[in-house]
């Protein structure tokens, strides 16, 4: 067993975000293991006051280009509930379509992309191309896939347009649907053939364990993305409206990173706290590939996320053909939004493909925004990571330095974080 | 002939022009194989000192982010800016309608003063280093970087449109957001997005920054004719690249 390891990861690869490891071990016993943000914080809850109700979306999508149709839902959650706005059905129908593809883009880019490498033993996706083609290709052909979804709905990939308070500027045709069902039918297989790469490798997933808390949205009858109240595998539930009793933020002692906890030191969030709080309803595509991997609900391997994230993939895809049915059956209809702004403050919350987001906006009477405050997901993971770290390096110090700075890579890595939108609240310490 | 080596960097911003060249699909093989990429953060594990291209994405907001651009520029013969907080500071920019001091307690309170929390006065990269090349907007236009890239790699001078957004916006025939009473930028704002704001019933809201001889009697003509004030349309012209310098 190496009785010294010293790991200082500045700047870990393959994550959104800036994040360092730090690891000192002397003679056997653990003198440092943090987790640490540098990354440069934005203030958007600054940035976005004396700014008009309906420039929000469009100032806070930019807190994360990963998951900015997340944000922008989150944040114009809120500005609905602070101006007291109701949805029609088709809109709140076409929202939910428009969420899933970016849970699709997400979870591809993060499982193909991000985590891939790793389990074949590769630096980037790069290698890989002339090693596995056939697999790459129909990454990237489920990823094009899911961003030509998004792009159809949003107006755009990345920053979505479409979405506005009160509804959606804009709808696709009858016809723009039938052909998006009939792309996320062509799919299916493709999704299949990533969960059997995926699980060929599988094994090399660390066996890591730690119980804790699993929080989610979650609403009877429905894998919640989108709608629902906050609740937790230790069978708490909240009101979005008061999310700020469930993220409670503070600065921790010894790193000054604020961080968030709920009932015990820290919590989870992200694909597998969805999984583990909602298992009940997903489909029976996303229930096939959870069988695939042996995924049983009430799992506390963080690794796991990732396969919790291919179970949502096929959920997701599965569940949206049905709802363009729906949607047709019903007819599509041509909905004027109209809003008149006034005085309030509301709150709003929706799955982001790495886990529970929050926003919350005040706005004055003229409907100038006067104050905002927004807790993301990898904010609320860090001290979930740094608690996983606590128990990982004990455990796997035998397999040395490099072995070990690699499994802590490969578990921040798992959370799939996104450490640009969280720093706008993150307090850091320089190594 | 040896491949250009290429590093791209990021700073202040959302990582999601980055993301723009991910979304090239399969065209980004293509790409890749035309040039051998030396560090990319986010998507590989590879790091490098000795690069001939550096693409710079996010804005500078930090004496010692100041610095590092600095060292990147001095190690690259060529420099490029992607997307909006690079090229105009983006909406980090919203950050300087304020005081460091303001933003900083609103943010972080009774901790403001820790000195690892320090930032400055939101800058584009041009504000620090020279900038070779610009890719605008927010996010980037693959399709327009993807052309950028070739021209560069073939030693011809990239094409970035010298129009305004209204000018592709027409060609789509979609109707003038003016019709509806929004006051949209796209008079002002220099195109090469493909109008995607306005065909998709929202008006432009400048993410690409001012073209360089912006339209501004059609602009006033048509901000005239819809009643609507000049105040009205300079508060709109913040959200991306505050504090440009008027163009009206």
């Amino acid at each position: 067993m190496s009785k010294n390891i010293d790991i200082n990861v500045h700047h870990i690869t393959r994550v959104e975000g800036h994040g360092n490891i730090t690891v000192n071990v002397k003679d056997g016993k653990i003198e440092k293991c943090e987790w640490q943000v540098p990354e440069a914080p934005r203030f958007f809850e600054a940035m976005v006051r004396g700014r008009r109700w309906d420039d929000i979306q469009t100032i806070v999508s930019r807190i994360c280009g990963i998951c900015s149709i997340s944000h922008s839902f989150s944040a114009i959650k809120a500005v609905e509930d602070a101006l007291g706005l109701e949805i029609t059905e088709q809109a709140d129908k076409i929202r939910l379509l428009l969420h899933y593809s970016e849970q699709l883009q997400s979870h591809v880019l993060h499982v193909g992309y991000l985590v891939a490498p790793d389990l074949f033993g590769e630096k980037s996706v790069v290698p890989l191309v002339p090693k596995a083609p056939d697999a790459v290709k129909t990454i990237i052909k489920a990823h094009r896939v899911a961003n030509q979804w998004s792009e159809l709905i949003a107006g755009r990939i990345t920053h979505p347009i479409t979405i506005i308070p009160g509804g959606l500027s804009r709808i696709p045709t009858e016809q723009q649907f039938r052909d998006l069902q009939n792309q996320l039918k062509a799919i299916v297989p493709d999704l299949v053939t990533i969960c059997k790469v995926v699980l060929s490798v599988a094994d090399r997933l660390p066996n890591f364990i730690r119980e804790t808390e699993y929080v989610s949205l979650a609403k009877k009858g429905t894998y919640a993305f989108y709608h629902g109240d906050i609740t937790s595998s230790d069978g708490h539930t909240k009101p979005v409206r008061e999310w700020e009793s469930v993220a409670n933020e503070y600065v921790h002692p010894q790193s000054t990173a604020k961080w968030c906890k709920w009932h015990r030191e820290s919590y989870a969030t992200g694909a597998l706290a969805r999984y583990n709080n909602n298992y009940r309803f997903i489909s029976p595509l996303g229930k096939t590939v959870a069988d695939m991997f042996g995924l049983k609900p009430g799992v506390c391997g963080p690794f796991l996320n990732n396969v919790a994230q291919l179970a949502e993939a096929a959920h997701v895809v599965e569940v949206s053909i049905q709802m363009i049915d729906e949607l047709l059956t019903k007819g599509l209809k041509n909905e004027k939004v109209v809003v008149k702004p006034k005085a309030g403050r509301g709150y709003g919350a929706v799955e982001a493909p790495r886990g529970i987001l929050f926003h919350a906006y005040e706005f004055n009477k003229n409907g100038e925004c006067t104050w905002g405050n927004m807790c993301i997901p990898t904010n609320q993971n860090h001290a979930n990571i740094q608690k996983d770290f606590e128990k990982m390096v004990p455990e796997f110090m035998h397999m040395g330095q490099d072995g070990l700075r690699q499994t802590m890579e490969m578990l921040v890595r798992s959370y799939d974080p996104c450490i640009s939108c969280s720093t706008h609240f993150l307090n850091v310490e320089f190594v | 002939m040896t491949k250009p080596r290429v590093a791209i960097f990021d700073f202040a911003c959302c990582e999601g022009c980055q993301l723009q060249i991910v979304n090239l699909e399969e065209e980004i093989l293509d790409l890749i194989g035309t040039v051998d990429v030396v560090e990319w953060r986010e998507a590989m594990s590879e790091q490098s000192h000795d690069y001939d291209i550096a693409i710079i994405e996010g804005s500078i907001t930090r004496l010692e982010d100041e610095k590092r651009i600095e060292i990147i520029r001095s190690r690259a013969k060529i420099l490029i800016a992607l997307g909006a907080c690079a090229t105009i500071g983006g909406v980090n920019k919203l950050k300087n309608n304020f005081s460091i001091t303001d933003v900083k307690s609103c943010v972080y309170g009774k901790h403001a003063d820790m000195p690892h929390l320090d930032t400055y006065y939101t800058k584009a990269i041009d504000e620090i280093v020279p900038v070779d090349f610009k890719v605008h907007g927010c996010p980037i236009n693959g399709r327009e970087f993807a052309a950028i890239v070739r021209a560069l790699l073939l030693g011809k001078k990239p094409f970035v449109p010298d129009y305004p957004v209204c000018v592709e916006c027409k060609a789509l025939e979609n109707v003038c957001r003016w019709e509806y009473n929004e006051p949209c930028l796209g008079p002002i704002i220099r195109a090469g997005c493909e109008a995607k704001c306005p065909s998709a019933g929202y008006r432009c809201f400048g993410c690409r920054g001012y073209v360089d001889h912006p339209n501004v009697d059609a602009a006033r003509e048509v901000i005239d004719k819809y009643g609507l004030s000049l105040d009205d349309l300079r508060t709109r012209m913040v959200l991306f690249g505050s504090k440009q310098g008027p163009t009206l």
